[in-house]
């Protein structure tokens, strides 16, 4: 298989200061690509060199096959973008605002349509952006960006500020477009997120990935107790191990039905982060 | 260049405008005013349509500077043109589309000056044309300001200024001999020049000489503009 986007010991420097540190990844199609980190890892410097905004110092950087130094109109039209900050008109409407974009990408005028059907907005179609709530706006961006039907979609903190409600509604969306094939390059903060939505992850530190795979086979790998945890009726914890010994317990406990729930202590994406970098994620 | 989207950048700015009445104020408040004052204001000796030449003058000296800095500099704010430029739109292509979205109307507002002026034939062609100079400067003057600011705040601080001095200029050159002398080199100045001499000799070398030399100028401070800060 190809790979949409492929990296190779990728630095950045501004003056002095190296942003980041001999990055590589491969991402195949339809493939949820997560890159985690907190404010100032250099995952917007990531983003802006993956979409030609920026030059690397050093190392290789392609996407659709295309060195993203000579990105041209071509693989522009074959992708998609969310960024952080959301960039449309706010006095026009949410119909004129993707009805500019299919003009520029050369769509059909049914596509601003559709897209604002399959967000949700097809009947606030007429409202001034200025209008909408966050969230509206955020899935106005997402139909935008999904318009021309990408290869790559490229979102910038997609659900930064939503509600859990218009979180669940934009993941919707994106599992959607992965169905279809679409390689989807995240960046998030938010750890569940990136658990719940991507088949592989980044943590990136400092201009460096410490860690990298997939998202659950990364919390198994640093459950280091490896243990059950009961949780009592009565408020109290007990720890099992993980053999049959502990199953026989937890079957007993069961039985005599003091057990509120049962938990494993693999740990998630945070503690990961935690115990690589001796940091919190915020 | 790709005109579809030059064609989609124009639409999109005039259905922007539409609804963004502080610029369409500054459209259509001189074409009004000098309807109003030259059908209010008669006194003796003054030259017939004596408000023409001098709103024309302010007219193009604030209103395609004002709005193409404005567009420009909102447009960098709300990070709308990064999206843009992301998005297979070349900064050519833009500048075309705002740039010519700003002539068709400040030329739609010139006509508004050549029918109140009453002029025809030879003479109406002379006006619009020298408007469309005036035009075309300012506009340059906008861009440069707007390449250069990084808000709108920013670029009204800049922009009321030399607005004001563009517009100004000329008229108070008509009661300082002084500031008549400084006029005569600055691209406002030749413009309300060639304004109030429409039906005489035509365009004199000198008025073109200096129009050409701002031009140059202001078409350099642009690119330096451009170069330095980019569109975004």
């Amino acid at each position: 298989m190809n790979s949409r986007i492929s990296i190779k010991n990728i630095v950045r420097e501004f003056d002095d200061h190296r942003v980041l540190n001999g990055i590589g990844i491969q991402i195949e199609e339809g493939e949820i690509f997560g890159l985690l980190g907190p404010s100032g890892a250099g995952k917007t410097t990531l983003i802006k060199i993956l979409t030609g905004q920026l030059p690397q110092t050093e190392g290789e950087a392609k996407l659709l096959g295309t060195d993203t130094r000579k990105l041209t109109d071509r693989e522009y039209s074959r992708i998609g973008m969310m960024l952080d900050n959301t960039g449309v008109y706010e006095r026009l409407s949410c119909y004129d605002n993707l009805l500019l974009f299919a003009r520029i990408y050369g769509l059909s005028v049914e596509k601003p349509k559709e897209a604002l059907k399959r967000v949700g907005l097809w009947e606030t179609k007429n409202r001034p952006v200025q209008k909408l709530s966050k969230g509206m706006k955020q899935r106005l961006v997402l139909a935008r960006a999904m318009m021309n039907e990408p290869e790559i979609l490229f979102l910038d903190e997609p659900t930064s500020g939503l509600d859990p409600a218009n979180a669940r509604e934009i993941h919707k969306l994106i599992q959607k477009q992965k169905e279809k094939g679409t390689t989807v390059f995240l960046t998030t903060h938010n750890m569940e997120e990136a658990e719940k939505l991507c088949d592989h992850i980044a943590l990136l530190f400092e201009g460096s990935i410490v860690e990298y795979g997939n998202p659950k086979e990364i919390c198994k790998r640093y459950n280091h107790q490896n243990k059950i945890c009961l949780s009592l009726k009565d408020g109290r914890q007990i720890l099992l191990e993980n053999n049959c010994e502990g199953a026989k317990r937890v079957y007993d406990c069961l039985r005599e039905g003091v057990v509120e729930a049962i938990h494993s202590t693999e740990p998630n994406l945070e503690t990961v982060f935690m115990e690589l970098t001796g940091r919190s994620f915020e | 260049m790709d005109g579809r989207k030059i064609f989609a950048i124009f639409r999109k700015q005039l259905k922007d405008t539409m609804k963004n009445k502080t610029v369409l104020i500054q459209f259509f408040m001189f074409p009004l005013l000098v309807v109003i004052m030259d059908h209010s204001i008669q006194m003796k000796d003054m030259p017939e349509h004596f408000f023409v030449p001098l709103f024309a003058t302010m007219y193009i000296g604030m209103a395609p500077l004002t709005n193409m800095a404005a567009i420009l500099a909102e447009e960098k704010e709300k990070n709308t043109l990064r999206v843009l430029l992301m998005s297979n739109v070349k900064p050519a292509e833009y500048l075309i589309g705002v740039g010519s979205y700003i002539v068709l109307i400040c030329m739609l507002g010139a006509g508004v000056f050549a029918v109140t002026g009453e002029y025809k034939g030879r003479t109406l062609l002379n006006f619009l044309f020298i408007m469309l100079a005036g035009i075309l400067i300012s506009l340059l003057i906008g861009a440069a300001i707007g390449a250069w600011s990084k808000n709108e705040m920013s670029a009204t601080s800049v922009t009321v200024p030399v607005m004001m001095i563009f517009s100004f200029l000329p008229m108070i050159a008509m009661f300082n001999s002084r500031v008549k002398d400084i006029s005569r080199f600055i691209w406002s100045g030749q413009i309300n020049h060639l304004l109030n001499q429409l039906g005489g000799t035509g365009m004199d070398m000198d008025s073109v000489c200096v129009l050409l030399a701002n031009g140059a100028i202001v078409l350099f401070l642009f690119s330096a503009a451009y170069k330095k800060c980019g569109l975004v």
